[in-house]
């Protein structure tokens, strides 16, 4: 497991070099000029010029690339350009709402879609399974928007026990911030609840088919025993790879929730700083992101060895 | 005393050909200590009659007759009860050791699961009961230590885990499915002198499947021989092996290669069977053997043979068995 984990860091800071790389490339270094970029066609040569000594674009591309790598370490990452305010303040308000809110959606998901996923392998082709796969089938159908409205309307608009929009901010405590978020944590669970419970499903009766399910069975483990005590851990690996990917969505393309939702998070940060053609913030929010996703499969990597021994390379007798 | 009792034992199963019955109207019972080996080829009803002993058949398998284990007839059991004898009165031993055994479980906690579910042992008395077992099955736990997972181990190691496992509550009756099938030969000896060994030692009954005549001499007593789900002859091993009556087993003998025999001197072909194992839905009327028999007559084809008693333990479902003129 030692050698596993170690190998695994070493990728890790690979992948995240690599990342850092391309990232720069493709925004610095291809074909056009970011101040012309953020300036727009009618910019004028000596405003152009004037941004590119801001932006340090005189200075050669190395120096830059390496002046940027240390600077996401100090977390001096320059003014947004639009915003006027450091970049890194910025996007630190914004991940304050994106990540507990995809944290919030992703365990609500977990906590609906797992029990269901049981339930439903456990009851194969009876009524149970039929009617939580068509709760699925719906969960995945609606629009997430649209069941996001119907939230509003409902808890807001109806009951008024549930505020329709914008984010209380962490000033104002938990209780509100939890109150903000409730409505679109819901509106994201749902979607992924329904998928997540139809990978468990799948991936429980897959390992049912097992022969080692019969040998459980053949030692007087009983029907409850050998789901959860047999055929759960090894159905995990399925699960915890759609999960990764759904955690990966949600810290970033959660745009629509937010707009409904009027949430000052990452995913409306991403679209308008690109609209307004803030550099500086794309690419570092770009870096953010990917390197959330790298940080996020490591994790999902490290979870595959802690449930099958078989993924930690250790050695044989 | 008789330990096992088999009656008129049929089962059906769904296949893609709607339902078929795999095994029909099968009889057999065993003493306590007794070895009894079944033989035959691939789906000739072998394991299906194994798992019906243990109940576990699919969910929309169809039984009828009876199975009586000392005094409980299996198939009339409840799922709690069934889950009681299993692993406890009956151990199973399976076929393809590298899958048999859950590969996210440590060995110890493996072989611990059913002592926790069938004896009434504290934690420290489970672990010694584990270790003794680990000792008897060959993997001390010096060299193979409890908290190793199965893909640590090679094919033979797991079967001795499996072993282990399936003796672990001292059950009254071990069945081993093809246990060395899978295996390499150096290690298939091994383990069928371990099998052996154990049932020797302790006195419990074995039911030995395999379609390897060798195997089947080597362990066991009494030997039934079935075809497409009947049985088509039965008796001491040594009977059956010096004087064999159905063309069916003397079929499977003659297929076996020796080396050096006349045959491979003279470079003459391996003897088979001609044709195949008819499939479920293509069975014929009278025996199901008619077709590939170098004996059939009209009556074959007509009306299933019934058992002819050819001595107090050797019983042939055949109309022609054979003569010591049709073995040379």
């Amino acid at each position: 497991m030692r050698i596993f984990l170690a190998k695994r860091v070493f990728t890790l800071v690979l992948t995240l070099l690599v990342a850092t790389l391309v990232v720069f490339v493709v925004l610095e270094i291809l074909p056009g000029d970011p101040a012309a970029v953020m300036l727009g066609i009618n910019a004028e040569a000596d405003t152009l010029n004037a941004l590119r000594e801001e932006l340090g674009l005189n200075r050669p591309v190395l120096i830059r690339y390496i002046d940027w790598v240390s600077d996401l370490f100090t977390g001096d990452l320059g003014i947004s350009y639009t915003y006027d305010v450091p970049v890194s303040e910025l996007i630190l308000s914004r991940i304050t709402v994106s990540f507990p809110l995809a944290l919030l959606a992703i365990t609500l998901s977990t906590l609906i879609a797992i029990p269901l996923g049981i339930i439903a392998a456990s009851n194969h082709n009876k009524p149970m399974d039929f009617l939580v796969m068509s709760f699925s089938q719906i969960g995945i159908a609606i629009p997430n928007f649209w069941f996001a409205m119907l939230l509003t309307i409902l808890f807001s608009v109806t009951l008024r026990i549930l505020p329709a929009g914008g984010f209380a901010g962490w000033d104002a405590g938990i209780g509100p911030v939890l109150k903000s978020l409730l409505l679109p944590t819901i509106a994201l669970a749902l979607p992924q609840s329904a998928i997540l419970a139809r990978v468990t499903r799948s991936a429980l009766l897959e390992v049912l088919k097992e022969d080692f399910i019969r040998t459980a069975r053949a030692k007087g483990v009983n029907n409850q025993g050998t789901l959860w005590k047999h055929a759960l851990r090894n159905a995990l690996i399925p699960v915890v790879t759609i999960m990764g990917l759904q955690f990966s969505f949600l810290l970033a393309g959660t745009i629509i929730i937010e707009n409904v939702f009027y949430l000052p998070g990452i995913g409306r940060l991403i679209f308008q700083a690109i609209s307004q053609r803030d550099l500086i913030v794309v690419k570092n929010l770009v870096i953010l992101l990917a390197g959330a996703v790298i940080m996020i499969n490591f994790v999902v990597d490290v979870l595959y060895a802690v449930i099958d021994p078989r993924l930690r390379g250790d050695k044989d007798v | 005393m008789t330990l096992l009792q088999v009656k008129d034992l049929s089962v059906t199963l769904i296949t893609a050909q709607g339902p078929q019955e795999v095994i029909s109207n099968i009889n057999f019972s065993m003493d306590a200590g007794d070895k009894l080996g079944i033989v035959g080829e691939s789906g000739c009803g072998k394991s299906i009659s194994a798992l019906a002993m243990m109940s576990l058949l699919p969910p929309d398998s169809q039984t009828s007759g009876k199975i009586i284990l000392e005094d409980q007839d299996i198939l009339s059991l409840n799922s709690t009860q069934i889950c009681s004898i299993r692993g406890n009165r009956i151990g199973m031993i399976f076929q393809e050791p590298m899958t048999a055994l859950n590969p996210v479980k440590k060995i110890g906690a493996q072989v611990s699961e059913s002592i926790d579910l069938h004896m009434n042992l504290n934690r420290k008395q489970t672990l010694e009961r584990v270790t003794e077992l680990m000792d008897k099955v060959g993997l001390a736990v010096s060299r193979f230590p409890l908290n190793l997972y199965p893909h640590q181990l090679s094919g033979g190691q797991r079967q001795r885990v499996m072993i282990a496992m399936a003796i672990a509550c001292n059950p009254k009756i071990l069945i081993a499915d093809e246990p060395t099938t899978a295996l390499d030969v150096t290690v298939q000896e091994q383990i069928l002198d371990l099998i052996r060994d154990l049932a020797d030692s302790s006195g419990m009954a074995l039911i030995m499947i395999s379609h390897d005549l060798g195997v089947i001499a080597q362990t066991t007593q009494n030997v039934m021989v079935m075809y497409t789900g009947n049985i088509v002859e039965m008796g001491r091993t040594v009977d059956v092996f010096q004087n064999m009556l159905h063309p069916y087993t003397y079929g499977l003998f003659s297929a076996i290669p020796h080396a050096g025999s006349s045959a491979q001197k003279k470079r003459k072909r391996l003897s088979c069977i001609p044709g195949q194992v008819p499939e479920l839905h293509l069975r014929p009327q009278g025996c199901n053997f008619a077709d590939r028999c170098s004996k059939v007559s009209h009556k074959c084809k007509a009306i299933e043979p019934a058992a002819t008693k050819i001595s107090d333990q050797h019983q042939v479902w055949c109309y022609h068995p054979l003569t010591q003129e049709d073995k040379k």
